[in-house]
């Protein structure tokens, strides 16, 4: 199992790099896997975008809906793509340490 | 590694290396090939020797009678599958189906010749199972089967996305879908699988549906559908789940309730449905029209369609309707019946609006909404403004399941020219039965197979630049979510400012409600463009 490791932590990943335990997950996880998905900065606004899902996550088990996660962040989904070059359900979701989405996405 | 550009990738050359083919050594460099499922995965569904393990490593940890345990598949499938022994035997290698795979049309690889690729299992199936392959061995075109063809079956048919192009071409209609199938059935057998096929399948039986939304995420998510058509609207549709004694169940991808633009797809579904009056529920259970199992053996296929039919029998439905889903309409007209069917304890799907009777579901009992939607144009029973679509130029990209599976030919074009007013076809060898696969169907549409999937939907993209250059089309409608999710990216690389969206997105914009407010935008939130469209269709 691949393990990505930073600032002397160590996190048990998937092979995309995904923290395989969600549950582990702390603010300091998003801080330290920004980098591998090219945000340099988490400003108040990724804040926003996180902490959503983590808290849609912890209720729902799953990430919400693409368009859903638009409408109560109240960003377009080309502003998350700018914020998270590899979108929300791939660049975001790792940072707010939830699984990667799969099936037809 | 970055991705390679893409004229890096236009560089195709289709001379065939020097390399013997019955030279099995593969590279699985990354681009090219897709993770193994998730040990976890494998223990869910029940299947065999879950591991860590990935196709990069030299030990693929395949349990120590592999040997025996595919050439016993192999006995057993040919007993079993007359398809299968017919598909090994005929073949006369005449070639009609070498450049037709998009897949070696868009990397020069010999052996993503369907031809080729289906002779990677024939010469197995030759050295074991024919006199002259056991006597003569290579000269009869017979391989020993070693762990190193094992890993070139996994190479190879990790490469096909079972799109069947190829099939239409072939004079003996040797069906090399199903060899893929076989042979992916069989790597399942020594757990050589990948994740995006296993993990969905899993998440199927966990929660309903390949994403893994649980049932108070799929009403949470209907319930935001229609929170927001009433916004756009003014009327609020029903969207009942569960509903027993509903005369129609309505099962549909569940990339519709997540994804987008699928979910300017599901907006599109629930208007119609109200407008039409339909007495209908969606499904927690079945909240899910795709097939994964399709994917990775017949049994796993069996398992996942039976549950659409047992939520219909506990509902108490009379039929079912069916999203806009690629693969789901394969398991249904070519292998619902003989799996699980026939469905009689449902009746032959009626249109209570128009009346129609669909007599080509009599035995699975399942209707595609483009042939719902196209009855009711067709009988009047809609109203409709085309000008709402007229910031769109419109193509349609045939889905290779609902074409070349189940004929849905006619249909999606049909509302397509009532729903908008600009609508152009592809080169004829581009559509209908010859339609070329986005390259990321059967499961291969993952991020880490990027390369391989940009090579396969080259010919498509290309198929779209050339409407978008000769008549300024700018958007690609289709009716499958993998077409969704996974032709945003084909044409951001190859034919950047190309949009995708459903079919019923379109009839959604294009729908006059009773009631409804005056709408000013589109089921996106864009303004719609006043302006009178120049050509029509």
């Amino acid at each position: 199992m691949p393990v990505f490791e930073v600032s002397g932590r160590k996190y048990d990943v998937d092979e995309d790099g995904f923290l395989q335990d969600p549950g582990i997950w702390s603010q300091d996880v998003a801080l330290d896997f920004a980098t591998t998905e090219g945000v340099n900065e988490l400003t108040s606004n990724h804040w926003k975008v996180i902490n959503y899902l983590r808290n849609y996550y912890l209720q729902f088990g799953i990430a919400p809906m693409i368009r859903k996660l638009c409408k109560e962040t109240g960003f377009k989904l080309n502003e998350i793509y700018q914020m998270f070059p590899s979108g929300p359900a791939k660049g975001a979701c790792k940072l707010a340490g939830l699984p990667k989405p799969t099936g037809c996405v | 590694m970055a991705n390679p550009k893409p004229e890096e990738l236009t560089q195709i050359d289709y001379q065939p290396g020097r390399k013997d083919w019955m030279n099995p050594a593969v590279e699985f460099r990354k681009g090219v090939f897709c993770y193994s499922a998730a040990p976890k995965n494998l223990r869910y569904l029940g299947l065999p020797n879950p591991r860590e393990w990935q196709p990069f490593d030299k030990d693929w940890k395949l349990p120590a009678d592999w040997k025996r345990t595919i050439l016993e598949g192999m006995r057993e499938r040919l007993r079993k599958f007359r398809s299968f022994r017919l598909f090994m035997d005929i073949c006369v290698r005449c070639g009609a189906c070498a450049d037709k795979c998009h897949f070696y049309i868009g990397s020069g690889d010999p052996k993503n010749m369907p031809v080729l690729r289906a002779e990677l299992i024939r010469s197995v199936y030759r050295r074991y199972f024919t006199t002259a392959g056991r006597v003569l061995g290579r000269l009869a075109g017979a391989r020993e089967l070693t762990e190193d063809v094992l890993k070139e079956w996994f190479y190879y048919f990790y490469q096909c996305t079972e799109c069947r192009r190829c099939s239409v071409f072939c004079p003996y209609g040797i069906d090399t879908a199903e060899v893929t199938m076989i042979v992916r059935e069989l790597l399942n057998l020594v757990g050589c699988n990948i994740n995006w096929v296993v993990e969905p399948a899993a998440n199927c039986f966990r929660t309903g549906n390949h994403l893994g939304i649980q049932p108070h995420g799929f009403k949470d998510s209907i319930d935001f559908a229609v929170d927001e058509l009433e916004e756009i609207t003014g009327i609020r549709v029903e969207a009942p789940i569960n509903r027993k004694g509903a005369e129609i169940l309505f099962v549909v991808p569940s990339a519709d309730y997540f994804a987008t633009p699928h979910y300017f797809t599901l907006l599109g579904y629930l208007m119609l449905l109200h407008e039409a009056g339909l007495d209908y529920t969606f499904s927690a259970y079945a909240s899910e029209g795709g097939n994964f199992g399709l994917f990775q053996s017949h049994e796993m296929m069996k398992r996942l369609n039976a549950k659409i039919y047992a939520e219909a029998r506990r509902l108490g439905v009379k039929w079912i309707l069916g999203g806009e889903c690629g693969h789901m309409w394969r398991v249904i007209h070519q292998y619902m019946d003989t799996l699980n069917g026939p469905a009689d304890f449902l009746e032959v799907p009626v249109s209570p609006v128009t009346g129609t009777r669909f007599e080509h579901a009599r035995s699975t009992k399942m209707v595609h909404i483009c042939e719902f939607t196209s009855d009711l144009i067709r009988h009047g029973k809609l109203r409709l403004d085309p000008s709402r679509n007229n910031r769109w130029n419109v193509t349609f990209h045939d889905s290779c399941n609902p074409a070349r599976a189940m004929g849905l030919l006619e249909e999606p074009r049909y509302i397509l020219r009532n729903v908008c007013k600009n609508f152009h076809e592809m080169p004829e060898n581009t559509i209908r039965e010859q339609t070329f696969c986005c390259g990321s169907g059967a499961g291969l549409g993952t991020d880490e197979n990027f390369e391989m999937r940009m090579r396969g939907g080259l010919p498509r993209a290309n198929a779209v630049k050339y409407v978008r250059d000769k008549f300024g089309v700018n958007l690609v409608a289709c009716v499958c979510a993998i077409d969704k999710a996974t032709l945003p990216t084909l044409f951001e690389y190859w034919v950047p400012g190309m949009e995708v969206a459903g079919v019923h997105e379109l009839v959604g914009n294009a729908l006059l409600m009773k009631g409804e407010r005056e709408r000013t935008g589109d089921l996106r939130g864009e303004p719609f463009q006043e302006k009178e469209a120049s050509t029509h269709a």
